[in-house]
């Protein structure tokens, strides 16, 4: 299968992105301004400050003719995932529910994080067991994730919030503790921590985040696990 | 036309930099200071007012968590 990963002006974790995926498959890099997603099989949408996040982070992005192309690939039920900035750039889109806003004690933070899988078998976890715990590095300062109270009922009930942070590990304030959630459909996921960052134990603490780059794999592949 | 979108966070919704600053100006002694709440202010000349709204549903703000206001001058 091939992943391709979108690349902003102000991108900045499209190259770990693009390694990830290679550990897992093929991946090509696909620079904003290019409407063909290059016959990708599933689209990340990497982290970084893209278009240097004026106004919002991810306003302007949304607005790309690369994302416009994401943006169709989804509603036909194509796999997009999006990591941090690209999280923010999914909700802007309203491919997500939701927004990120500051984080709460307005800090850029950067931390290893315990994640809790809350729906696995979904397309993007389906590598992973359900309750298992997941390491991960996180780095950002807008990851505060917010939905009104009607919202997030129903994102809970229909098995949207598929990563949580562990007790004591939610250190931006989001709302419920989310830290990734998927679209109705399932096919489009946002997490605000970096899976990319985490595929070899030698430098990323832990290979977890190799996890959600093999679930995708066996979605598209049709494996299941 | 000049126009000022005046764009805050929506009530409700926690606003940390209100916080800071309301925790900071009795710090200074300047006693009786609540509710604060800081925004965004985009000042621009349209030829279509009409256009603003739009605008700020599509890009100004974001209306899940913002609210915004439109003052034409």
């Amino acid at each position: 299968m091939k992943f391709g990963v979108l690349q902003f002006p102000g991108s900045c974790d499209e190259v770990d992105a693009l390694e990830a995926a290679r550990r897992v498959g093929d991946a090509e890099l696909i620079w904003h301004g290019q409407r063909d997603l290059a016959g990708a099989d599933a689209i990340v949408v990497p982290g970084g400050f893209s278009y240097g996040d004026y106004l919002r982070a991810g306003a302007i992005a949304r607005f790309s003719p690369a994302m416009e192309s994401v943006i169709d690939f989804a509603r036909d039920g194509g796999l997009v995932l999006g990591i941090c900035n690209g999280f923010q750039v999914l909700c802007e889109a309203r491919l997500l529910p939701g927004a990120l806003l500051p984080n709460a004690n307005l800090r850029f933070t950067f931390r290893q994080v315990e994640l809790e899988v809350l729906s696995s078998g979904g397309s993007f976890t389906r590598a992973c067991a359900l309750d298992e715990r997941l390491s991960i590095p996180a780095k950002h300062a807008w990851g505060r994730y917010h939905a009104d109270p009607q919202t997030l009922a129903t994102m809970d009930r229909s098995g949207q919030i598929v990563l949580r942070y562990a007790p004591g590990q939610n250190f931006n304030g989001s709302l419920h503790d989310i830290a990734g959630v998927c679209n109705e459909a399932g096919n489009v996921f946002g997490l605000m921590p970096h899976p990319e960052h985490a595929v070899d134990e030698l430098v990323g603490g832990s290979a977890d985040g190799l996890k959600i780059f093999e679930s995708m794999r066996m979605s598209v592949e049709g494996v299941h696990a | 036309m000049r126009a000022r979108v005046l764009i805050r966070p929506k009530a409700g919704i926690l606003d940390p930099q209100g916080a800071a600053v309301e925790r900071a100006l009795p710090a200074l002694g300047f006693a009786g200071v609540g509710n604060v709440h800081i925004g965004r202010l985009i000042e621009l000349d349209v030829e279509d007012p009409a256009q603003l709204q739009p605008m700020c549903e599509k890009l100004l703000a974001n209306p899940l968590v913002e609210d915004y206001e439109i003052i034409l001058e």
